[in-house]
């Protein structure tokens, strides 16, 4: 746990790429293989499961500490952080610790079966032999908010560097569903025996934009497809059976039970890469809806009716059980059309026609009647790669509908941004009252974020716990990606991807927009 | 009549007619310590400790009007006797202690007990009454040992000039940065600092002996010059042009807020160190302790909070609005305006 503390402090001391990858590649050689296999699945958010209450061990920790719960409290708003306040709130250990990662995994997965009052003992037990960053560690692994500032790119690459195994194939290998309990490093990252039949690959990501899209060059060298508004998937059909998967890499076969047709139609060895997207009488619906089928434990009738799913595919990347990433677009897409035939649950993303930039650019204004959010652009000549990167793959997405609103109330944040006002409720007005619609979190500069968090402080009406009503003053433009009825919100509305794009200091709050405002974009 | 008053421009002695570390104009000011969050302009007249007065007398540029008292002397004024004593907060820093009739009153200021090596160390003081800030009144706030921090700066500053950088630390130019240059191991390498702090230095050096030689940093200097040194700056410095110079450089900044992960993340600082010139939770409750005191006003910083603990630990008390306040969390985060700041943490 010593050397697994030293990496966590050496990770966070630093932002810079060059760094981290040597911290991790030190670390894996001064460790033994177990934690290295832990280390990694850490780092790509295998973590292990929760086995204590986290209100226990905040009680547990407040009276160690001498500290009412109350002071704890505080404590804790002021942190922004549960594992860094108990830490930072118990006496000091009267012991040291020599333990492994794995040690303490272990006894962190063992702590499941125990009763109370046994967890209580264990904890404290192990809470007296950790310091510091041991402790704070330990503690994150406790409260299930394992988090390290480390991208799954960089990692794959400091295991590359150490193993001598190419980066692509290390990011393969660690995709999927494995753990440390079935897997050594060794039959982890260095045996070439492929058993896993559901292994998806690594997802190639497109970066936004940045430029006119005229300095892409020719326009006959590039595809375009519509940017549907669901999840990314990929689907896999091997062995008989058939694999869904989310680009979160969860494993979501059993939350789409409509796509078990597709193993039917589609040959052994065959992987699709596309979106997740609800779809009704030969329409995509909003990603409001398919919101409602996530995070549901059972899928009921009713709601398979109303929301029923398509797999829109735009690219394969297995074929007759041969990774094919290395085809180019083009042929792979020839194939993709082979491939897939016409069925209503699986479809084929179709391409927009153009041949000038401008035919595009008129194309991408029709993307909101196409409920899509903009275009993809994709090389004719491009090989399907993974991760995020630069150059053959684009999002154009289509400018964000915006809203003049006024802020009403803010709350801390966490993590980086605790005990600074960062989170903030908007409001527009109806009949002369501030009706709130949204909250958002994000797109103001960190000095912005500080003026207001001043402002806030100044301008405090009333405190409720950690959130404060404001003077209805200051005005934001609100932009977002889709609006959609909803009864779960007083407002009678809820926004996609709502968030700050700029301050309005130009405005005062009179100014700002009307509910019936927002309700005539439901229409458009 | 109260002994002391609490008023729109500041604590107020009705019975002497003088004011403690006024915020607004007033004809007599008795000031605890030379930062301007508490030593303010346009008084009439000050009156402060020796070491204070040569601070104030710099940074508020004034001329025959402050008067000046060592550490215990008493002075009397209308029956009202007033004494300075040690605060440990920055060189020259005093709690006030205001006697009338058998009854002690004293304003601590600013303060920390743990001793850094250029303050006058605090001196507990019994009285009656106990006016105390609470800048870091939050159990979470719990100082290393002085040396402890320097171990981890002085291994920095030697990893740094292993790697060819240059070492950056940031601290407020008045006191912080003074304890920098006196603790850090001065022999790993040369050590220079900003404009703002070489001013502050030639005005304490005299009351801080021992303080290491350095280099002030001026433009014609050479890139190359830097490499492998420590610069000493005030946080106002950071992410300025000025910087540029020490590129490649790992920042770190020193205060108290650095015990916090966001906090040390926010700043997008390499290394934060939590060191602090105010008292943390242990020496909160120690100081009020030894004061002795049964009525603690709780100025500046978490005041609700520390306030609520010491009732329901059978002590009086209550808040006190002073504009030493303003939640110095964002005070210290926000306001980094350097040299003239008043943002003493």
């Amino acid at each position: 746990m010593k050397n697994f503390a030293r990496l966590f402090t050496a990770l966070d001391q630093t932002t810079k790429t060059n760094d981290k990858v040597l911290a991790l590649e030190e670390y894996f050689k001064t460790t033994n293989d177990a934690d290295r296999t832990w280390a990694i699945a850490l780092l790509s958010h295998r973590r292990p499961k929760r086995t204590v209450n986290t209100t226990l061990l905040g009680l547990w920790a407040s009276e160690l500490g001498g500290v009412p719960q109350w002071l704890f409290d505080e404590s804790y708003h002021v942190v922004g952080d549960l594992a860094e306040t108990i830490t930072l709130l118990l006496p000091p250990p009267e012991e040291g610790s020599g333990e492994s990662l794995k040690f303490w995994i272990n006894f962190i997965q063992s702590l499941e079966s125990l009763t109370i009052p046994q967890k209580k003992q264990q904890i404290r037990w192990a809470w007296n032999r950790l310091d510091g960053t041991e402790r704070f560690v330990f503690n994150k692994l406790i409260t299930g908010g394992f988090r390290m500032g480390v991208s799954q790119q960089l990692m794959v690459k400091a295991v590359s560097h150490y193993t001598g195994v190419a980066a692509s194939k290390v990011a393969h290998k660690l995709m999927g569903q494995w753990s440390p309990e079935q897997h050594t490093f060794e039959t982890l990252l260095l045996s070439d025996e492929e058993r896993d039949y559901s292994k998806p690959y690594p997802f190639y990501l497109a970066y936004a934009l940045e430029n006119d899209v005229s300095e892409l060059g020719n326009p006959l060298e590039w595809f375009a497809e519509r940017k549907w508004d669901g999840i990314r998937g990929q689907i896999i059909v091997r062995n008989g059976a058939l694999f869904v998967w989310s680009r979160g890499e969860e494993l979501v076969t059993d939350k789409y039970p409509e796509y078990v047709v597709v193993k039917d139609f589609l040959p052994d060895g065959t992987v699709l890469d596309g979106e997740i997207l609800p779809f009704k009488n030969n329409q995509p619906l909003s990603f409001n809806h398919l919101q409602t089928r996530i995070g549901r434990k059972t899928l009921n009738s009713k709601l398979l009716k109303d929301v029923p799913v398509a797999f829109i595919t735009y690219d394969i990347i297995e074929w007759q059980g041969t990774d094919i990433r290395e085809w180019p677009m083009a042929e792979r897409r020839k194939k993709l059309e082979e491939v897939v035939g016409s069925s209503s649950v699986l479809r084929l993303s179709p391409l927009v026609h153009f041949e000038t930039w401008e035919e595009l650019a008129a194309e991408r204004l029709k993307s909101r009647e196409m409920s899509s959010e903009g275009i993809m652009l994709k090389r004719k000549s491009s090989v399907y790669r993974d991760g995020r990167r630069r150059g053959d793959w684009w999002k154009w997405k289509i400018d964000p509908l915006t809203v003049d609103a006024v802020m009403i109330y803010a709350m801390n944040g966490h993590g980086r941004r605790a005990n600074l006002f960062t989170d903030y409720t908007f409001a527009v007005w109806d009949n002369n009252q501030l009706v709130p619609f949204t909250k958002a979190y994000s797109g103001l500069t960190d000095e912005e974020i500080r003026e207001v968090d001043r402002w806030v402080k100044q301008n405090t009406i009333e405190r409720f716990g950690p959130v404060r009503s404001v003077k209805p003053e200051l005005v934001f433009e609100i932009a977002f990606e889709g609006i959609a009825e909803s009864s779960r919100h007083k407002s009678g509305i809820a926004l996609r991807f709502p968030r700050i794009y700029r301050w309005r200091r130009d405005k005062p709050a009179s100014e700002a927009n009307t509910l019936a405002d927002l309700k005539m974009l439901l229409n458009g | 009549m109260k002994l002391l008053e609490f008023t729109d421009s500041g604590i107020y002695c009705p019975r002497a007619a003088v004011y403690l570390d006024p915020w607004k104009p007033v004809q007599k000011a008795l000031i605890t310590h030379g930062h301007s969050d508490h030593a303010y302009f346009g008084h009439d007249q000050y009156l402060c400790t020796h070491q204070t007065q040569s601070i104030i007398t710099h940074r508020l540029k004034l001329e025959n009007n402050v008067q000046s008292v060592g550490y215990g002397e008493t002075i009397h004024i209308n029956g009202v006797q007033f004494s300075f004593h040690p605060a440990g907060h920055i060189p020259g820093s005093a709690q006030i202690r205001i006697e009338h009739r058998d009854e002690v009153w004293v304003f601590s200021g600013d303060y920390k007990l743990q001793p850094d090596g250029i303050s006058e160390p605090f001196e507990p003081v019994r009285c009656h009454v106990f006016i105390t800030e609470s800048t870091f009144g939050l159990p979470i706030y719990r100082w290393k040992q002085q040396q402890k921090n320097f171990d981890d700066i002085n291994l920095w500053w030697r990893k740094n000039q292993q790697e060819e950088k240059v070492s950056v630390i940031a601290g407020y130019a008045l006191g912080k940065a003074q304890r920098l240059l006196k603790n850090v191991d001065a022999s790993i390498g040369k050590i220079f600092v900003h404009g703002a702090i070489d001013v502050m230095n030639e005005v304490v050096r005299t009351h801080v002996p021992g303080l290491p030689l350095t280099y002030r940093v001026l433009p014609e200097m050479k890139k190359q010059e830097f490499i492998g040194g420590l610069v000493v700056c005030p946080p106002s410095a950071i992410g300025s042009p000025w910087m540029r110079r020490f590129l490649p450089y790992s920042l770190g900044i020193a205060s108290g807020w650095m015990n916090l992960r966001g906090a040390r993340r926010r700043r997008g600082a390499d290394r934060g160190f939590a060191l602090s010139d105010h008292a943390d939770w242990n020496e909160l409750n120690q100081a009020v302790r030894e004061t002795g005191a049964e009525k603690i006003y709780v100025t500046h910083g978490y005041s609700d909070v520390f306030s609520r603990w010491l009732k329901e630990n059978g002590l009086e008390s209550e808040i006190i609005k002073t504009h030493y306040e303003g939640e110095l969390a964002e005070v210290a985060e926000g306001n980094v305006t350097g040299e003239t700041s008043n943002s003493p943490e």
